[in-house]
Parts: structure tokens; C-alpha cells; sequence
């Protein structure tokens, strides 16, 4: 029997980049809010600390700052046929845990979405026609426009003292910028991070092609920056150790850094770590919250009452206690009926390796989370899709985020991979190996989905999650093509080039580290039968609940997914604040 | 000291570490015999006693490790670097206990290998079990434990347990070798605070600064080697 707290008015559940947008936008009005996060309290001072936190092992091998898949995990498996299996150890993707969230250790690339990836299958439809979009592709447009964004993309890039150049300021192209990017109202809160050496070679030889490139937007703070909070950043001095750990430089955005030191302030702000939510609980009619159930540090179950009930936990997070708490109509994959779970999506990367002369010196642990060149040629609908025949597209780019030897030092696959010959081609080749990347868009389609697990169960006894998920051909065919471009822009710069391609046939393989760029499940829509909530994320079913994050996402962008998750989550707590709060209930009606 | 001296500085403080490791084969046998002042002055620091290994696994950590990541003109090998220490050390941290990892059955072992790891065994349990019975392989193959082979006998040893060459009862003789060159890349190229990267030879030999972590002043040194030597987190120096 679960003990009973005394009610507040707001609890957010997961205290991650939306947890804390939210708690920071919402705290003015004076309402009581209670943030539950079930990780432990971390800070930079705690546990980010120099030179504590320039400890590869720790972090990045073993996972530090990672969930502890002990107590729960997901469990995958290629198509609905199969049997699902947990994904025991990190791999594929690396999920984040404790204040910050995956937040804390990101690399702070920071996008806008294009204007047509929030409208992606009406813009398919009208520049390609109908019968381009494959029958069994669930994609769907976003319910809000690039134009509504905007001043929410704008508002999150003061916040995370983004670093960059803007390309298209009110239509007006600018040299230097990214001439692909949905218009801005003005240019980045900081000028881009300087050119390590890596990205200066890549940049000139895609420019010599004909393509044009630009400085990655990046959350990490190219110079001293007070954002809208007050709260001071510091200019990063490329140590090398963003993802996977907290800045000890205070450069790199992340709840705790850029939101927190004001929050805390707030007299009517709580945060509770070690505090894992069970559930959402309902009224009779199950229409309504009444507020969350959850474990306290001392394994105490507490019933919170709450007027306002904001899932805020990491994409997968939240379409689970979705289905833990029986909100919604799970997604059936026979009838396309049911909504949660549906249209989960990730990404497809893949890479080239260029072998400079020897005696080159990239010095590659010369790096940054968001330390690059890119160009968006390859990525979106910037490019004509007709004879190719496949949607969507990938950012293509060289990023240093840093040499740390042990993740970052692999030799060439097919090198000697221990003894002397081994050890001759890391020395020989980690001055001198440039990567060049693409992520790929990965489109929503009806056999790939998340629901609960019938076998497996946490350390709380509830069903983990269960990914169906494998490639489809349309993402094989998107990454080839973007490939193929990175391969000229390699054969430009010189030297051996080594291409690492997924290809057709080949299955999600969940033991080698991809990204965590996971996507949908609690999807946003114009309608209750194909999502989960509304264009103000709030739930169709249970007006007082609003589910933030990627989960929102019906298929997933060629961008890392940060800068639209917290434009969304901006945009979703302006419309609380202003029209949810005078007057709750549905704010569209079904 | 010249490279040359401090090369036998190394092998001298090898040879304080207990008898049992050091088959007259080994890749580190015959040293040229050291001042004597050296070896007493190293006593110390060299000396390492497994606690998780057994005598006769540690010699086959030390002689096994030595083939994976050997002295040659490069730099030091794996003994020198304290990498059987690092992995001794590692066999008492959660994450060889497999304290890490989701560990709860049904353990379904003959699926996809993209599905990832889905067997019961522990790090520990893949040393434990892989040793026994890659020693009695070797024993029933060749008459001897692996770390008395011939250097040459043990690389082709090693080459036949990370092609699933070794019949394992336990396990594919494939994981217990990935399991053991992951951990001595780890001991290589970690921070020597957990043991291994003595002398942060790893970083050495590929120029990573290690824990220096600041590089504000040479983002604008395009093609040019970057002038300060490796420092570790707890202030040791390259």
C-alpha cells in the first residue's frame, strides 16, 4: 500500500533537458512543482570534477554516468516473428541516468529541424507525388511549423549558449553559414567553435566539390556566455571528454549547467533524485491524473497527488510508463490501431575513413562534442529525390570529439587487431586517420515499434520495454547515396580511403555504438487516432498529462534529435503556461 | 637513461615478480642481469600479487597478455605496462561480476549475434573458465600449459582460440578471447591509476597528453605536434 504525500500542483517526472525546461518556464507561476528523477543528484562540482572526469575507463568504458541496465532494460528483437532478448550490456545506443539525464553527457550538437522535415509527408507528396511514399511507411507530418518553432528553436539556443553561424537570417543567405537551414530571426548566441585542423581539410576539399560547408552547431560555448537564466558558461578549451561525461569547464550546455544554478533558486522548486515513478495513476474515468506512484530512496512506495502530471524521462522512458500505466491505446502492428509504441524510429550512420600522408598531425584529442564541418548537400529534401527514389537524407560531416585511446583509437577493420603489427598501425594511424560521418534519417513504418515485454521485467518486477525494430531498404539506399558523396569529399582531401558502410541485408545490430538517437513511440499529431498527443504534447486521453521528449517525433530527423526536443518542449510549456493553465482541458479538440 | 638502460630496468623489476609467472619461455626470459641497486630500489613498486588469480592463471594472464601486446621496438609490452595487474585489479570492480549488465534469464544463447550479449557468464567466469580450459588444450595438444608454449606456439594458440578453433565446454573460445584482448587494450591505453599504462607507455606511443584536457592554446596549430609530453590523472609524468 502505497504511503500518500500531500499534493502539489506540478510533478515532472525525469529530470533531463525537458524536465528542467519545463521546471524553469513553470516555475514563475508560483505553482508548487516536484521534479522525480530516479538516477542520483549529479553535478559538475560532484561528479565532473577535473581531473577526476578525464578518466576514460570510468566513463566512457565502463559507463559511468550511463543507465544501470542491472535494474532495467530494454529488449529488442528484428521483426514481430522473433523473440525479443534484453539488451544486456551498453551498446547500440547509450542511455543517460540521474540529474541531467542523457543531457549530462551529450556531445551538444545543436539543430534546427528543415522547414519540410515537420511537414515530411505532405512535402513528399506535393514535390514527388503520392506513390513515392511507400504503403508500408507510417510517416506522418509534425502538427506544428518550422514558423511556430522558430522563436522556441531561438529561445533554446540562448539557453545553451549555442556557438555557430547562421546561413539564412528572415531568408537573407549568408556566407559562411549553412545555406540548407530553415530561416532564423537571427544569428547563434556565439560564433562558431575555431576550425580544429580535421574539419579545415574536410570543409575545403567538400567547398572544391562544390558543396558548402559550415561550422556544426554547437552547445558548446565558444566563448563566455550569461544566458536568458543568468547563468554563466565558459569557453571550451576542446579537452576531448564531452560525450560520455560532464564539462568540467562548465562550456558544454546540460540541465545542470545551464538551467539548474537558477532553478534551484525557485522556493517552489523540488527536485527528488533516487525517486523512480512507477506509474501515472488515473481517476475512475481515466480521463484524468491524479498524480505518479513511486519508489522513494528507501524503497518506500509513494502516491503523489498532482494537478499537472509532465513525462519528461527519456523517449523510451516515457512510452513505457505510457503502457505501465494503461494510458492510451497500445500500438497493434497487425491492424495499425493503437497508438503508443508506434512509429519508433532511430538513425542510420555510417562513415569514411581517410588515411592522410604519414607524419600528419591531426592531434586528434584536440576535440569537442560539436566540433566539426558539415554540409547538409546530402541531407532533408536539399537535393532532388525523384530518380533516387528513397526519402530522407543524411548531415554529413568530420567531427573531433576527441582521441581517447581506448574508444577512439581502432585500427582499420581489416588490420592485424593484436601483437606487434597491432600496435604498428595505432601508432602509425591515430595522428593521421580523418573520419568523415553521415547520420541518416530512419523513416516510421508499421512493423517497427515499441510495447511490453510478456517475459522480461525490471528490478520492480514491471515488463521492460520491447523494441521491434530492424532496417528497412529505403534507409539503405539513403545512406549509400550520402556515402557515396562522403567518398568524394575523401578522395578529394587524398590519401587511402576506407569505407564503412551499412549495407543491405545486414540487421540493427545492437552491440556496436551507433547513437542514442532513438525516436517516437508517444507521437505528436493532428488527431487522436494516429498520436499520442497533440501539437502542444498534450495526451488525447488524459488531458492533464503532457509527454515530452523524442518520443514525439513520428519519424526521425538526419540531425542529432536535442535541439527540436527542447524547441518542442519550449513551445509545449509556453501554450501551459498561457492558455493550459487558465483554463485546463483539452487544448485541441479531438 | 638511455632507452637501451631503461629497457633492462623494466625486464630487471619483471623478474621480482613471483617465480610462478615466469616460464623460462616467456617472452621476457633472459634479461641481461641487472646492477643489483636497481632491482632492490624497483622491489617495491614491481611486486604485484593477484588477488583474484590463481598462480597458475596468472601465468597465463602474464604470457597470454605478452602475446597480445608485446615489447618490441615500439615500446614496452604488456607485463611491463602492469596490464595483468590491471586486469586482476578489474576482476574485483562490479563490472566483472557482471554487476553492469542486465543478468536476469530466460538467457537465450543461440540467437542472431546482433542481438548482443545474452550469455550467464561474468568476466570473471570467462577468465576462469577459459584458462582451465585453454591450459587443458594446450596440455592435451601439446603437453604443456600455455604460458611454458614456445612464444611462436602461443600466437598460433591465440590465433586458434579467437577463431573458435579451441573446443570450449563453457563458452565459444572466440568470447573468452575477445574478453581478454578488450581488457588488455583497456590496461593499455586506461589511466594508470587503475594499474595498467605504467610509465603511460600507451599514451606514449600513440602522443595522447592524457589527462592534460586542455587545448585552448593549440586549436590554431593546424599539422603541428603538440609539444607537452602525457601527465596522468594523479600528476605523473610522461
Amino acid at each position: 500500500m502505497a504511503t500518500e504525500h500531500s499534493p502539489v500542483d506540478i510533478v515532472i517526472v525525469g529530470f533531463g533537458w525537458t524536465g528542467a525546461i519545463a521546471a524553469m518556464e513553470l516555475a514563475d507561476s508560483g505553482l508548487e512543482i516536484l521534479a522525480l528523477e530516479r538516477g542520483e543528484m549529479q553535478d559538475t562540482s560532484t561528479t565532473a570534477s577535473y581531473p577526476n572526469v578525464i578518466d576514460e575507463l570510468a566513463y566512457s568504458t565502463r559507463g559511468k554516468l550511463l543507465q544501470d541496465l542491472s535494474k532495467e532494460t530494454v529488449t529488442i528483437r528484428h521483426s514481430s516473428k522473433d523473440v525479443a532478448v534484453p539488451y544486456r550490456q551498453h551498446g547500440a545506443f547509450l542511455l543517460g541516468n540521474g540529474v541531467g539525464g542523457a543531457g549530462f553527457h551529450w556531445n551538444g550538437m545543436s539543430w534546427r529541424a528543415f522547414t519540410a522535415d515537420l511537414r515530411l509527408r505532405s512535402h513528399y507528396q506535393e514535390r514527388y507525388g503520392k506513390a513515392f511514399i511507400s504503403r508500408e511507411m507510417t510517416i506522418q507530418d509534425y502538427p506544428v511549423t518550422y514558423e511556430e518553432l522558430e522563436p522556441y528553436f531561438a529561445q533554446w539556443e540562448d539557453v545553451a549558449a549555442v556557438s555557430g553561424k547562421a546561413g539564412n537570417i528572415n531568408h537573407q543567405i549568408l556566407a559562411g553559414g549553412n545555406r540548407w537551414e530553415a530561416p532564423r530571426s537571427a544569428e547563434y548566441p556565439l560564433p562558431p567553435l575555431q576550425s580544429i585542423y580535421g574539419a579545415q581539410v574536410f570543409g575545403k576539399a567538400a567547398n572544391e566539390l562544390g558543396y558548402l560547408s559550415f561550422p556544426v552547431p554547437a552547445a558548446n560555448a565558444s566563448g563566455p556566455y550569461t544566458n536568458q537564466y543568468g547563468v554563466r558558461l565558459g569557453p571550451c578549451n576542446f579537452c576531448g571528454f564531452c560525450e560520455g561525461y560532464g564539462c568540467y569547464m562548465y562550456s558544454k550546455a546540460s540541465p545542470q549547467t545551464s538551467i539548474l544554478p537558477a532553478l534551484k533558486l525557485k522556493k517552489n522548486f523540488t527536485l527528488k533524485p533516487k525517486s523512480h515513478v512507477l506509474k501515472v495513476n488515473t481517476d475512475s474515468t481515466g480521463k484524468v491524473a491524479t498524480g505518479v506512484t513511486y519508489v522513494d530512496p528507501q524503497g518506500r512506495e509513494i502516491f503523489q497527488p498532482a494537478k499537472l502530471v509532465l513525462l519528461c524521462a527519456f523517449q523510451m522512458h516515457n512510452v513505457r510508463l505510457l503502457l505501465l500505466s494503461g494510458i492510451g491505446k497500445p500500438y497493434d502492428p497487425e491492424s495499425g490501431e493503437g497508438v503508443v509504441g508506434k512509429n519508433y524510429a532511430y538513425h542510420m550512420n555510417s562513415s569514411v575513413n581517410v588515411l592522410l600522408p604519414r607524419n600528419t598531425q591531426l592531434n586528434p584529442y584536440i576535440g569537442a562534442g560539436a566540433a566539426g564541418t558539415a554540409i547538409d548537400d546530402f541531407n532533408g529534401d536539399n537535393f532532388d529525390h525523384g530518380p533516387l527514389g528513397f526519402i530522407g537524407g543524411a548531415s554529413v560531416y568530420h567531427l573531433r570529439t576527441g582521441g581517447r585511446p581506448i574508444g577512439q583509437s581502432k585500427v582499420l577493420k581489416d588490420g592485424p587487431n593484436w601483437g606487434k603489427g597491432w600496435k604498428e598501425s595505432v601508432q602509425e594511424d591515430y595522428q593521421r586517420t580523418l573520419p568523415i560521418y553521415a547520420q541518416g534519417t530512419v523513416m516510421s513504418y508499421r512493423d517497427t515499434y515499441l510495447s511490453l515485454d510478456p517475459t522480461y521485467k525490471d528490478v520492480h518486477g514491471q515488463p521492460l520495454l520491447r523494441m521491434t525494430f530492424d532496417w528497412h531498404e529505403n534507409e539503405f539506399a539513403m545512406i549509400r547515396h550520402a556515402i557515396d558523396g562522403a567518398t568524394q569529399i575523401g578522395k578529394a582531401i587524398g590519401g587511402d580511403i576506407q569505407v564503412n558502410l551499412r549495407k543491405s541485408g545486414t540487421h540493427f545490430d545492437t552491440r556496436a555504438y551507433q547513437s542514442t538517437h532513438t525516436t517516437g513511440g508517444a507521437i505528436m499529431g493532428d488527431n487522436p487516432a494516429s498520436s499520442v498527443v497533440n501539437r502542444y504534447l498534450q495526451s488525447w486521453d488524459v488531458h492533464n498529462l503532457f509527454v515530452m521528449g523524442a518520443c514525439a517525433f513520428p519519424q526521425n530527423l538526419g540531425y542529432n534529435p536535442t535541439g527540436l526536443v527542447a524547441a518542442l518542449a519550449y513551445w509545449s510549456v509556453d501554450h501551459i503556461k498561457k492558455q493550459y493553465l487558465k483554463s485546463p482541458g483539452p487544448m485541441v479538440q479531438a | 637513461m638511455s632507452d637501451n638502460s631503461r629497457r633492462n630496468f623494466i625486464k630487471a623489476g619483471l623478474t621480482l615478480v613471483p617465480v610462478v609467472t615466469i616460464a623460462p619461455q616467456s617472452v621476457f626470459s633472459a634479461p641481461t642481469a641487472p646492477p643489483q641497486e636497481l632491482v632492490e630500489s624497483s622491489a617495491s613498486s614491481q611486486r604485484y600479487l593477484p588477488r583474484f588469480f590463481t598462480e597458475s592463471e596468472w601465468a597465463f594472464i602474464n604470457a597470454a597478455s605478452a602475446q597480445l601486446i608485446p615489447e618490441d621496438d615500439i615500446g614496452p609490452g604488456a607485463v611491463a605496462c602492469g596490464i595483468p595487474e590491471f586486469i586482476d585489479r578489474q576482476m574485483e570492480t562490479p563490472y566483472a561480476h557482471g554487476a553492469l549488465w542486465y543478468m536476469q534469464g530466460p538467457f537465450l544463447t543461440d540467437l542472431p549475434a546482433e542481438l548482443g550479449y545474452q550469455q550467464k557468464l561474468t568476466p570473471r567466469d570467462i577468465y576462469r573458465f577459459g584458462i582451465q580450459a585453454s591450459n587443458a588444450w594446450c596440455q592435451k595438444a601439446h603437453g604443456k600449459a600455455f604460458n611454458e608454449l614456445a612464444p611462436e606456439m602461443q600466437i598460433a594458440v591465440l590465433r586458434q582460440l579467437e577463431t573458435d578453433a579451441v573446443a570450449m565446454d563453457d563458452m565459444k573460445s572466440s568470447l573468452f578471447f575477445s574478453q581478454l584482448l578488450k581488457n588488455c587494450k583497456e590496461g593499455y591505453f586506461a589511466d594508470p591509476v587503475y594499474g595498467g599504462n605504467k610509465k603511460l607507455s600507451g599514451w606514449k606511443m600513440i602522443g595522447f597528453p592524457g589527462a592534460r584536457a586542455d587545448f585552448a592554446d593549440w586549436i590554431d596549430h593546424p599539422n603541428e605536434k603538440y609539444p607537452l609530453g602525457s601527465v596522468s590523472i594523479d600528476g605523473k609524468r610522461s
